[in-house]
């Protein structure tokens, strides 16, 4: 098991490197730094002078190995728009993605589960089909879609909801969150809800799928023939089975998660990382599309060795070799 | 079972399923209008000379204001939106269809070689594959077309080429895996068939009906993507058509209650994309042998 988690972690760092090379690349060829710095009214001396503060004037692959060694500690460069560092406006912007990622989280699994479940144990009933009408709408909507659609029935028509922003927040140490404030919660509510839409009909389709497979399964026959509780037989022999594929694909949608939180707080005005990224696209600042790239990367990787783990441990059928 | 019985069954079990009927109408009517669009639609939206600014904003027909041929209104540049949608429909389905194909035949051929061949070759692409399959096509995407510096419908279709390729090969390989351990494949390696023609003449025929699910899957994954590309601005530029931008258009002006700029090119996005998934719904229910046709 152990040499099996260190592999894991091995396997981690390499596919880091192979990202840290692209971003190395990106950074350096696509749009000429110097050009955007020194402005394009430089004269020549200005420019090499640039050009040698930055380090270009040495070779590739010194600049790669700084590039790296900078990006071990932390250090990406500093924006060209605002002129910070590029790592601190990210980490700064990090709650507020956190907080709206987990919120999201928490909303389709809970509801994916529930009414997959629901949906398995009488598939002919009304209620059932209710909802894998609406799953195939939320498999079928867009996320920008959902957003605005929410946006106008919510805020606009009913008014009942705020359109955009984080509301009021509080710091608790070096973390800003909006889950502590009435205000903050309810500029939660339509961000949360449509970042989950798409993820809570995927999972609500795969509990469906793989209940629908148990519950014919022999085990189970004996389960009730047994004489258990409905309640037992479905949540403790059924739906522990079906939960291990469900739990390690919400983690490997992580990295949809992150994009669709793209679109959720551009859509929102969310001030997340997300909306910092796609601004920056815009500006080809590309300090910050660089670090936060490795940001996605460092967590997204994470999650999957996470899950990898997981997975081994609740399923001793896989081999650790 | 013989090929043409099979065939015949598959059309059977599909002429009494009114879901997939639906969905297959739903995408030929779509596929109709976006092929006859220079004659069916009443206004073309991107020709400059037939815009003008008196007709901008305008509601649909049926509200005071409207006005004809503006069937479901304009928007702020004087667009006629239906016929907008029509086009913008033109450029999903071109995006969507170039996309499948493109990046369906990389992945399958990479999928068929690295199942087939095994060892270092599959190591070191599904480990590729992997990683980037765990980013995800979106993230992906939207990260390759912030870094490109040209924009167009050909670099939408590359980007997302590029992000979508591993979905093919995920699923060819795993097929392969299975197809290639049957006896017809281990007869006639014993005959002694090239490499060649045991891979394109015995397995890849086999292996292929995962992969046909995918197909439709990805066609409807790959139209929202590029409309959300379009929404955040870097898709489809703005000469170009796209359901998208539309949207991304729209959206400004759903605070004065002027919901038709959304709430149209919405609607048709969404009916495109529910047809593609019945008809995809349809199609994994009938290759998977696991789950009995119920309800």
């Amino acid at each position: 098991m152990l040499t099996y988690i260190i592999r894991r972690l091995l396997q981690g760092v390499v596919v880091l490197l192979a990202v840290s090379l692209i971003c190395f690349v990106i950074f350096r060829y696509m749009g000429d730094p110097v050009l955007t710095l020194a402005g394009r009214y430089a004269t020549q001396e200005q420019i090499q002078e640039v050009r040698k503060s930055l380090g270009l004037d040495q070779p590739t692959y010194v600049q790669y190995v700084k590039f790296l060694w900078n990006a071990a500690h932390g250090n990406f460069g500093k924006s060209y728009v605002s002129r910070v560092p590029a790592l601190g406006l990210i980490l700064e912007r990090f709650p507020a993605t956190f907080e709206l990622a987990t919120c999201a989280i928490l909303i389709s699994l809970v509801f994916g589960v529930g009414f997959g479940v629901l949906v398995a144990l009488r598939p002919y009933a009304w209620h059932s089909r209710a909802i894998m009408a609406g799953s195939l709408g939320g498999i079928s909507m867009p996320t920008f879609l959902t957003g605005i659609l929410l946006i106008m029935i919510f805020a606009v028509y009913v008014g009942i909801l705020p359109p955009f922003g984080r509301g009021k927040t509080v710091e608790v140490g070096f973390w800003r969150t909006g889950l502590l404030t009435v205000d903050g919660i309810r500029h939660l509510i339509l961000p949360a809800i449509t970042l989950s839409t798409y993820q809570l009909a995927v999972l609500l389709r795969l509990t469906r799928a793989g209940m629908r497979e148990v519950m014919a399964e022999e085990y189970i026959k004996t389960a009730w023939a047994k004489g258990l509780s409905p309640m037992t037989v479905i949540v403790k022999h059924a739906l522990r089975n079906v939960l291990i594929p469900v739990v390690t694909m919400a983690g490997l949608q992580f990295g949809e998660l992150i994009a669709f939180a793209i679109v959720t707080e551009t859509i929102f005005q969310w001030p997340g990382m997300g909306n910092l990224l796609l601004t920056s696209i815009y500006e080809t600042d590309q300090p910050v599309i660089v670090t936060y790239i490795m940001m996605a990367a460092v967590i997204i990787i994470s999650i999957n060795i996470l899950v990898d783990i997981f997975y081994a441990v609740l399923n001793p059928k896989i081999r650790y070799d | 079972m013989t090929r043409k019985r099979k065939r015949s069954k598959m059309l059977h079990s599909f002429l009494h399923d009114p879901p997939a009927m639906a969905g297959s109408l739903i995408i030929v009517v779509f596929l109709t209008a976006a092929v006859l669009a220079p004659w069916i639609t009443p206004q073309d939206p991107y020709d400059l000379e037939t815009l003008t600014f008196d007709n901008f904003l305008t509601p649909p027909i049926w509200k005071d204001g409207g006005q004809m041929p503006y069937l479901l209104g304009t928007d702020d540049q004087g667009r006629g939106i239906l016929s907008t949608i029509i086009y913008g429909c033109r450029t999903s389905l071109i995006v969507g269809f170039s996309v499948v194909m493109i990046a369906g035949t990389v992945g399958v051929l990479i999928g068929l070689l690295a199942g087939y061949y095994g060892r270092w070759l599959d190591a070191v692409t599904m480990r590729i594959a992997d990683t980037m399959f765990s980013f995800s096509t979106t993230l992906l995407a939207i990260l390759l077309l912030g870094v490109f510096k040209k924009t167009g419908i050909g670099t939408v279709i590359a980007a997302i080429c590029i992000a979508d390729w591993v979905r093919y090969a995920r699923t060819m390989r795993g097929s392969v895996l299975e197809v290639k351990q049957e006896a017809y494949v281990l007869a006639s390696r014993a005959t002694g068939a090239r490499d060649m023609r045991i891979l394109f003449r015995h397995i890849l025929p086999n292996a292929m009906p995962p992969v046909m699910v995918v197909v439709a899957v990805d066609l409807a994954v790959v139209i929202m993507l590029e409309a959300t590309l379009s929404f955040l601005g870097v898709g489809v530029p703005i000469t170009e058509p796209s359901l998208g931008m539309m949207i991304a258009i729209g959206k400004d002006y759903i605070y004065a209650g002027m919901w038709w700029m959304v709430v149209f090119p919405g609607a048709a996005l969404v009916v495109l994309v529910v047809g593609i998934n019945l008809f995809a719904d349809w199609l994994r229910e009938e290759f998977n042998p696991k789950i009995e046709r119920t309800g």
